[in-house]
């Protein structure tokens, strides 16, 4: 007892720790990065100032008419693209997974051909489709000539939508293959039919897995819509082109483009986030956050 | 007896192995049938044959006097439609082992999803339905409460209450307490009790053996996709005539 005694002693001190100065560990090796990459920015920045860039032009092309004409033209086209993509998208889901054979490898050949041609050269396929068509209709009933149907805008929505419902088709089979065969069965014991159990049960819940791939694929279709400027189609990229071409101020109108892509973007991506939470309500993640 | 489930000859094969072989049984009606047996022996298979889950590979299922999956038309038997099968499904509930409710719907929602969607209730007249059902399985606060926010006691009461939402002939139980904490399983078995004593026609699938000795009035032993021995809850459970029974309930016990 009498060394335990003594131990404890000693014991004591060594253990009385609270009194100390704390002294943080030193991060050399973060500082002397940090340093390192804020003077290349410094440099970055100086160079843009002392470039050849009149940014007079740049202010007075941002809110031109022209523009915002364009801007507009490309939120229409990244909507009407992706409202195509995405009911492609579930459509061609859903017969993926059905039981029917047929249907799912017509679903797996879509996904095959529509994903395996860059979305550009698809553009330009349905942009010149008179050349093998000269008329588009189910003859006796209606005919139009193809030219007079297929304007850039047209050619531009189906060429996109088109290959975007390839795409996002994967994002919606995984989210119908996040659900827990629980939900089906349990879904089908209250007697609905497929088509309610899809709709009721499985996609809202689908929705929390799709949402964050989907969002990322409606702010990809943002800047891929500049993809209709090579089939004429007065989107922003063309609109500044069109600028450039008479004034030269290349870069200046090019950088009036790049700001409102990443206005569209910045917003898009606030609202992906409102669409996230709201789906997941009932999952653990917004618990704990609550 | 008013027979409300009648099954002949039921047959499952899952590849070679044969799941269910030639099970019949029959269950009258306000009657609580227990179904024991070994995991393995087809118990469960045999309770989703009834509703449809699982499509039978031989026999026939009649549950209130309607022919399970299949239209009889003189000589013929036709397939039925997604839709009518559907239609037959909603006069039998089911309660999960793994609960199975709706995760993006409240306790509350959970119930009236059915007879709101598919009995095409009027949302007042199934809010207050849903309500008094979970005021019946003691979770009238947690009506608003979504199922992550429950124990799996209470989620499974929930499960039932949904069950019940649907004003069904007949709820099918498939191990309703194998996934809970014990300190949990009895307040699911009261609500079943409950539920038996009201005159619900039940069939349970279930390894508690007290509660099928307390409140089923038969007990139906399987094994191997077969009926070992069925009969009284009573002379099952204490006086079995197959040295298989005798030997499970033994197992059980210690």
């Amino acid at each position: 007892m009498s060394t335990a005694d003594g131990m404890s002693t000693v014991d004591r001190s060594k253990y009385e720790i609270a009194h100390l100065k704390l002294v943080p560990k030193r991060h050399i090796g973060r500082t002397i990065s940090a340093a390192v990459v804020i003077v290349l920015l410094l440099a970055l920045v100086r160079a843009f100032s002392v470039g050849q860039i009149e940014w007079s032009y740049v202010s007075q092309f941002l809110f031109a008419p022209v523009i915002l004409e364009g801007l507009v033209n490309t939120l229409i086209m990244t909507v009407a693209a992706m409202v195509i993509g995405i009911v492609l998208g579930v459509v061609i889901a859903i017969m993926r997974i059905s039981g029917n054979p047929v249907l799912s490898w017509i679903a797996i050949g879509y996904v095959w051909i529509f994903r395996g041609a860059p979305a550009l050269l698809q553009l330009m396929l349905w942009f010149n489709l008179a050349l093998i068509f000269p008329t588009l209709g189910i003859p006796g009933l209606f005919e139009f000539r193809t030219v007079d149907i297929m304007t850039p805008f047209v050619a531009a929505m189906l060429g996109l939508g088109i290959s975007q419902g390839a795409y996002t088709s994967e994002v919606v089979r995984s989210g119908l293959l996040s659900v827990d065969a629980g939900q089906y069965e349990a879904a089908r014991t209250i007697g609905m039919t497929q088509r309610k159990m899809l709709r009721r049960i499985v996609l809202p819940q689908a929705m929390r897995v799709m949402v964050p791939p989907i969002g990322n694929e409606v702010i990809g279709m943002v800047k891929l819509t500049s993809l209709a400027s090579v089939i004429q189609y007065s989107e922003i990229l063309h609109n500044a082109q069109v600028i450039y071409y008479a004034n030269t101020r290349v870069l200046e109108l090019l950088l009036v483009a790049s700001f409102w892509y990443l206005v569209v973007v910045s917003i898009l991506s606030v609202g992906q986030q409102r669409i996230e939470r709201y789906f997941a309500r009932g999952s653990k993640s917004i618990q704990a956050s609550m | 007896m008013d027979i409300l489930v009648k099954a002949i000859d039921v047959s499952k094969n899952f590849g070679p192995f044969k799941a269910l072989d030639q099970v019949s049984m029959e269950v009258a009606r306000g009657e609580v049938a227990c179904i024991i047996g070994p995991s393995g022996s087809g118990k469960s298979t045999f309770l989703r044959c009834i509703n449809l889950l699982e499509r039978m590979d031989g026999g026939a299922i009649w549950v209130n006097d309607a022919l399970m999956g299949y239209r009889r038309d003189g000589n013929n038997l036709h397939e039925l439609s997604d839709a009518e099968i559907s239609r037959q499904r909603r006069r039998i509930g089911m309660v999960f082992q793994r609960f199975n409710l709706f995760p993006h719907k409240t306790a509350l929602e959970n119930i009236m999803e059915g007879p709101v969607q598919v009995l095409g209730e009027p949302a007042d007249q199934a809010r207050e339905h849903a309500l008094s059902l979970l005021a019946r399985v003691g979770l009238a606060d947690k009506a608003n409460h979504y199922p992550v926010e429950l124990s799996g006691g209470q989620q499974q009461r929930v499960a039932i209450a949904r069950a019940m939402g649907m004003r069904p002939d007949l709820i099918l139980f498939d191990e309703p307490t194998s996934a809970l904490d014990p300190e949990l399983v009895s307040e699911v078995l009261d609500v079943m009790k409950d539920l038996a004593a009201s005159g619900m026609t039940m069939i349970v699938v279930t390894h508690e053996l007290g509660f099928a000795r307390n409140v089923a009035n038969t007990v139906t032993f399987m094994e191997a996709g077969k009926v070992v021995e069925t009969g009284p809850a009573s002379e099952v459970l204490s006086a079995p005539k197959s040295p298989r029974t005798a030997e499970f309930i033994r197992a059980v016990h210690s």
